[in-house]
């Protein structure tokens, strides 16, 4: 009985967009693993989907900051740092026994240690982001990943700027399948949240700080806590990157790496957690396939390429003269107008008795009584000869 | 002795910092826009002081020369990248500024590859008092930083269009009410910002004599840091701040066991300075009407 009422509530509520993106992830990941047990993926392509995989995770851990909390986040390397080394360190340094005998346990535990570092350090950044807003928190989070570069320089215990020598990885051959789990984890947990209450939230902060806070709607808890998460899954992501890796240097966490996962999560449009997954998918992709096309100097051709779409695509997305423009050519609504179609394709006899349905409903209110027959209607005229008596209902007369 | 040399160093290193950040600032007073190109227009400044002064041999014609190109570089990029997105969320004008920042720098590279370039401008000598050994170079950047700084506050509060910039920033629609082009002054803020950074390039190449596509990307962040520590929108708080700045990098570097952690020192320095005063050393609280 129970289980029936649940099966019919998940029909109900099932729409198959709202999980579209897990379908995908567990489709690539079921294709490519099938493929690599048969022994057929070559290291360049393992190595992609790796790529593919990391950069993912954390491009759709910045998307909830970005997006949902509509706060700008340039530092979020540091956090993928902060997972990377903690997590390598964990593996190589406390238990290199367990590294070797159970891989599997200790990669997770390394993910949820460096999750739990890059967490605090979340929080710590989410602290000054209850006093800054906007331009200000973003320089900050940019100092504080500057900050945590420099440190990890410097520090002996993470090879100082040779980097740190990470022996004990997991086993390459499979690492894109523990690297896609990790995807849809982080994909249920960021979806989920948007989805709750504490989504809705988070985007009423978004839009309106004053107004949520009105609501009473927890400002500050929010934003840590959207900090907290957003760093814990980019410090997983870090901690998956490391085991990509032979040598992890805290070089490669600088600026310019923060800002492809912003790239990536403004392309995909903000606020949009598929899209983020598209673009940051198709960017890393780009990325690695034209890296061995185009060498030396060549390579910055991608880069002004980039930079000019993101500039177009900001401003046609945001500039207040193109509104218009931007109302009329639509990719939504091209959409819809393209579902409407079809649709009517397929129900061509249902339509027609549903519109003439309306047109029958609305042949009620097409005549609306105008103000002065109102009054007619309503109005208890009185002459001065004439007494009232409420008990007669001849005029309509009500008290 | 010593001491003193540090010191000097750091102000006119401080001096450096202090023109772009003026840069930043006066753009983020007026038009509310963080330019995160701004870094990129001195590495701009130094290219183009680096092509005319292999041309020509003058560092001051190149140095010229390059404040002009910068100061239209600076408008053609408010014309084309900032202008549409007047109006729109601030995240938008930030994302842009960042693409422009990219764009210019990957420009850069296609132009004059990635590869490191050497220019020696001048070397004036060295001044020697005593047991003080002041290198010539330092003094004439930080006396031309601090004239150009106080040209630069006699503009903006004598002259009609500084006193509209003030206007403009202190309330745009009231200002254009009263009969300002905005858009006109906006225009003119860019073009003064990115002449200062030109001129920042030129004394930048002068005390480390390489220029690379990367080479305003750290001045531009933390003369940036020094516009907000100092206040970000006031002039003298970017003065204030570009100076406070400079001094403590050369201290730190001066001291070995603080050498390597001199940036990291300094941004540690915004975020403390940030959540104590929020609005920076000399920032004006603003109510938030709703």
């Amino acid at each position: 009985m129970n289980l029936k009422n649940y099966i019919s509530l998940i029909k109900k509520g099932f729409k198959i967009k709202n999980f579209i993106n897990y379908f995908v992830v567990i489709a690539v990941t079921l294709i490519f693993g099938l493929i690599s047990g048969i022994g057929g993926l070559n290291r360049s392509t393992l190595a992609l989907l790796e790529q593919i995989g990391y950069s993912v995770i954390a491009a759709v851990s910045l998307s909830l900051v970005v997006g949902f909390l509509g706060e700008l986040s340039l530092g979020h390397a540091a956090f993928m740092s902060l997972g990377a080394f903690t997590g390598s360190l964990f593996q190589n340094a406390v238990f290199p026994s367990l590294s070797s005998s159970a891989p599997l346990l200790s990669l997770i535990l390394a993910m949820i240690i460096g999750g739990i570092i890059a967490g605090l350090f979340g929080f710590i950044i989410g602290l000054p982001a209850l006093r800054l807003k906007g331009d200000y928190l973003a320089i900050v989070t940019l100092a504080f990943g500057e900050i945590i570069k420099i440190i990890f320089q410097n520090m002996d215990l993470f090879g100082g700027v040779m980097g740190f020598q990470n022996k004990y990885r997991y086993d390459i051959n499979s690492l894109f399948i523990v690297i896609f789990v990790v995807l849809l984890l982080a994909l249920a947990v960021i979806q989920n949240l948007i989805r709750s209450k504490h989504g809705r939230a988070v985007m009423a902060v978004r839009d309106n700080e004053i107004a949520a806070k009105s609501m009473g709607v927890n400002v500050s808890y929010y934003k840590i806590a959207v900090f907290v998460i957003s760093a814990v899954i980019a410090g997983v992501a870090g901690v998956l990157f490391a085991n990509t890796q032979s040598t992890i240097k805290s070089s490669k966490f600088d600026y310019n790496y923060s800002i492809n996962l912003l790239v990536m999560v403004v392309l995909g449009g903000m606020g949009n957690v598929n899209g983020t997954l598209l673009a940051s998918t198709v960017i890393t992709f780009i990325d690695v396939k034209l890296a061995t096309i185009l060498t030396g100097d060549l390579a910055v051709i991608k880069n002004i390429v980039y930079a000019l779409i993101l500039i177009v695509m900001v401003i046609y997305n945001n500039a207040p003269s193109l509104k218009k423009f931007r109302e009329r050519f639509n990719l939504t609504n091209a959409f819809n107008a393209l579902k409407k179609f079809i649709l009517t394709l397929f129900n061509k006899k249902k339509k027609t008795k549903n519109s003439a349905e309306e047109v029958e409903f609305g042949a009620d209110w097409s005549k609306i009584p105008t103000k002065i027959e109102m009054d007619a209607i309503l109005s208890t005229d009185l002459k001065p000869d004439e007494t009232y008596d409420p008990d007669v209902p001849d005029k309509g007369a009500k008290r | 002795m010593e001491v003193i040399t540090t010191f000097l160093n750091g102000l006119s290193l401080g001096g450096v910092y202090a023109l772009i950040a003026l840069g930043y600032t006066m753009v983020y007073g007026i038009a509310k826009m963080l330019n995160f190109a701004h870094g990129d227009v001195i590495m701009v400044g130094g290219y183009t002081v680096m092509v005319f002064f292999n041309l020509t041999g003058q560092p001051l014609v190149a140095a010229l020369i390059a404040v002009v190109f910068c100061s239209l570089v600076g408008v053609v990029i408010e014309k084309l990248a900032y202008k549409p997105l007047r109006g729109a969320s601030p995240l938008a004008v930030l994302i842009t500024a960042i693409g422009v920042s990219y764009l210019l720098e990957s420009l850069a590279q296609i132009i004059f590859g990635s590869s490191h370039k050497i220019v020696m401008l001048a070397d004036l000598g060295k001044l020697i008092l005593g047991s003080l050994v002041i290198d010539l170079n330092t003094v004439v950047t930080l006396l031309s930083a601090i004239a150009i700084m106080a040209a630069l506050t006699l503009f903006v509060n004598k002259t009609k269009t500084g006193k509209a910039m003030l206007a403009v920033s202190e309330d745009r629609h009231a200002a254009e009410l009263m009969g300002v082009s905005v858009n006109k002054i906006i225009m003119i803020t860019f073009a003064i910002g990115s002449a200062l950074a030109a001129v920042a390039g030129t004394f930048y190449i002068l005390k480390t004599p390489d220029v690379s596509t990367t080479m305003g990307a750290m001045p531009g962040i933390k003369a940036f840091t020094a516009a907000v520590i100092g206040g970000i929108g006031s002039i003298p708080g970017a003065m204030l701040g570009g100076i406070l700045l400079g001094v403590i990098e050369t201290v730190c570097n001066a001291i070995p066991a603080l050498s390597n952690f001199s940036i990291a020192i300094e941004f540690g320095l915004l975020i403390i300075i940030l959540l104590v005063k929020p609005t920076g050393l000399l920032g004006k609280k603003k109510r938030e009407k709703v």
